[in-house]
């Protein structure tokens, strides 16, 4: 007995000695991290509450929740906010469905798995610039390449202009968004069905489990923790994002793929209203901290009931 | 009999095969048509490139596009810009978070819990209007237009994630071996040093793969932080030939994008059996 005191007041004592210790290696960060990120984060935040505007020798005022006030009844901001809640889930749903396909596949014994290994990837080494251009030159109608293909071989769309059709921009900019988005998902994923001990699949196949039964009460449940932070972090890059729209389709047709990270940008840098366009940050901030407590906390509830 | 037996069940596999590989198809056209396809572009003649009804394939091996962008458009010195910035931010960050990330883990709930709440909303606030104070602060300290000045942004927005990422992993090593070590006498840099980072490795080169693909990719901070010709990056370089009047140099655009891409693509390589092992599985633990 005393034996287990002796040993857990040692390990108190141990566990104090060293959280003491870990202090001073959080200090180097904290110096660059305080002046370039936490100042800054700061700032922008406080430029939300004043009628800040471009220019210099601009007097600054102090306006409370003026902004908040008048992005109230912003319509437009909210319409492009409901595109990028839209933008946001859609890209990483497409892109979980699409990238856990893959990694299932990977995880096959198949041919060409090399080069589907090096593919999977592709998207990511490529720098989002190009992918951007890229994209738009091969959707370009009637000389890009899509286009031909899709005359040739009698594919009904040929001659449509996927980024300028109202119709059409929004769920090409989705799909290409997805595409960029698949292979953080598809290595994550994949890792995590690779983690898998053989044993245990080896048993459920003497147990006499079909490739569903294993699939759906090993496969998923392995893939499950990760799966939640993928799919929380996409929300989070792909809500705040606005590089691939706005070289795409710069928030066109007639404002159908304007996310608001643009919207927030354009009046930052188009119209110069610093203070407005920070107070969109906030709220868009605001957003996402609400969209996330939900989903990790029906997330968790999940992972109890099980 | 046991032909009977064995028969259907090899058919059944053979018939499960054709919707796998035609998923295959349908993956290996959906990922790599439009690398293929800016591959092949990049080795087609300007004629070629002015043809309506062109083939997927070039005619030759056109390399005048590689010699295009390589020696007049300045490509060189942008790789080299774009090359110098990500090394220098990686090593930067790997060296600075790797030691806080330990801290972060190890310390009192109290103060992990606001690192990482801290973590949190520098990840959610949008980062087009963190752009503004940070313009201002790289100007403040003299580094705009410098290369400097974007290791130093690029540092500040990859340490956030790169804590997290490492907190992770660090969670994952059980306390145990470092109260072993306490015991036996090692100081706290000792037991960081001898047991923490040997067992860190996979998740320090992730986190570093990670840090040196954003950086190298990166194209908006350099967009609003860079100004003259010396000082831009490979994004930056490449975006200008998409042309302002909307003319596009295709051939040699085509060629610089499958140059930029080749560093990642080594990467990749380099660290296929690493990444396998799971990018982002420290930040499940976490």
């Amino acid at each position: 007995m005393s034996t287990v005191v002796n040993k857990r007041r040692r390990r108190a004592n141990a566990g104090k000695m060293y959280n003491r210790g870990a202090w001073k290696y959080a200090v180097p960060v904290f110096i660059p991290l305080v002046l370039l990120s936490v100042v800054p984060l700061v700032q922008a935040i406080w430029t939300a509450f004043t009628d800040q505007v471009a220019g210099f020798n601009v007097e600054i005022k102090f306006i409370g929740l003026e902004n908040f006030r008048r992005l109230l009844t912003d319509t437009m901001f909210w319409a492009s906010f409901r595109i990028g809640i839209i933008w946001a889930v859609s890209v990483t749903l497409l892109a979980l469905v699409l990238g856990f396909g893959l990694a299932l596949l990977l995880n096959q014994k198949l041919r060409f798995l090399g080069l589907m290994r090096v593919l999977s990837l592709v998207p990511w080494a490529m720098p989002p610039v190009i992918v951007a251009i890229m994209w738009s030159l091969l959707l370009r109608p009637t000389s890009g390449p899509v286009d031909q293909i899709f005359s040739t071989l009698r594919i009904p769309g040929a001659g449509t202009d996927w980024l300028g059709n109202f119709n059409t921009a929004f769920p090409t900019v989705i799909l290409i968004g997805a595409w960029v988005a698949m292979p953080i998902i598809t290595v994550s994923i994949l890792a995590a069905i690779q983690g898998i001990p053989s044993e245990m699949i080896e048993a459920s196949i003497i147990d006499g489990a079909n490739a569903w039964q294993r699939f759906r009460y090993i496969t998923v449940p392995a893939v499950r923790a990760i799966t939640t932070a993928l799919v929380a972090l996409n929300i989070i890059w792909q809500f705040g994002s606005f590089g691939l729209v706005f070289v795409l389709t710069a928030g066109g047709p007639g404002g159908k793929t304007f996310v608001p990270a643009l919207f927030a940008y354009n009046e930052a840098f188009k119209y110069g209203n610093f203070g407005y366009a920070a107070s969109m940050g906030v709220v868009m901030a605001l957003a996402i901290l609400l969209m996330l407590g939900v989903y990790l906390k029906a997330s968790k509830r999940e992972d109890v009931q099980r | 009999m046991t032909q009977n037996i064995v028969k259907p069940e090899k058919k059944k596999r053979k018939l499960y095969l054709i919707p796998t590989y035609f998923l295959v198809i349908c993956y290996v056209i959906f990922l790599g048509f439009p690398f293929l396809w800016m591959f092949a572009t990049s080795f087609k003649t300007p004629y070629e490139l002015l043809q309506l009804n062109q083939s997927l394939f070039p005619e030759g091996f056109y390399l005048q596009n590689y010699v295009d962008i390589l020696e007049k458009r300045g490509l060189i010195n942008s790789a080299k810009n774009s090359l110098v910035i990500a090394v220098c931010t990686t090593v930067l960050t790997t060296i600075l978070a790797v030691p806080a990330g330990y801290a972060i883990a190890r310390l009192r709930k109290i103060f992990s819990g606001a690192a990482t709440g801290w973590i949190l909303i520098s990840q959610v606030f949008p980062v087009s209007l963190i752009i503004i104070p940070l313009f201002m602060a790289v100007r403040r300290v003299g580094l705009l237009d410098s290369i400097w000045g974007l290791v130093l942004v690029y540092l500040v927005a990859a340490l956030p994630f790169a804590l997290w990422m490492l907190k992770g992993y660090v969670s994952a090593i059980p306390i145990d071996l470092e109260e072993a070590g306490a015991m036996d006498g090692l100081s706290s840099f000792q037991i960081l040093r001898y047991i923490v980072f040997p067992l860190l490795v996979p998740g320090i080169v992730a986190t570093a793969l990670f840090t040196f693909l954003n950086s190298w990719n990166e194209f908006f901070f350099a967009l609003v932080l860079i100004q003259s010709p010396e000082s831009e990056t490979l994004p930056l370089t490449l975006a200008r030939f998409m042309g302002s009047e909307g003319q596009v140099l295709l051939g040699p655009l085509a060629a610089g994008a499958f140059l930029a891409t080749i560093p990642s693509l080594l990467v990749f390589g380099i660290m296929q059996k690493k990444l396998a092992s799971g990018l982002l599985s420290g930040a499940v633990k976490g």
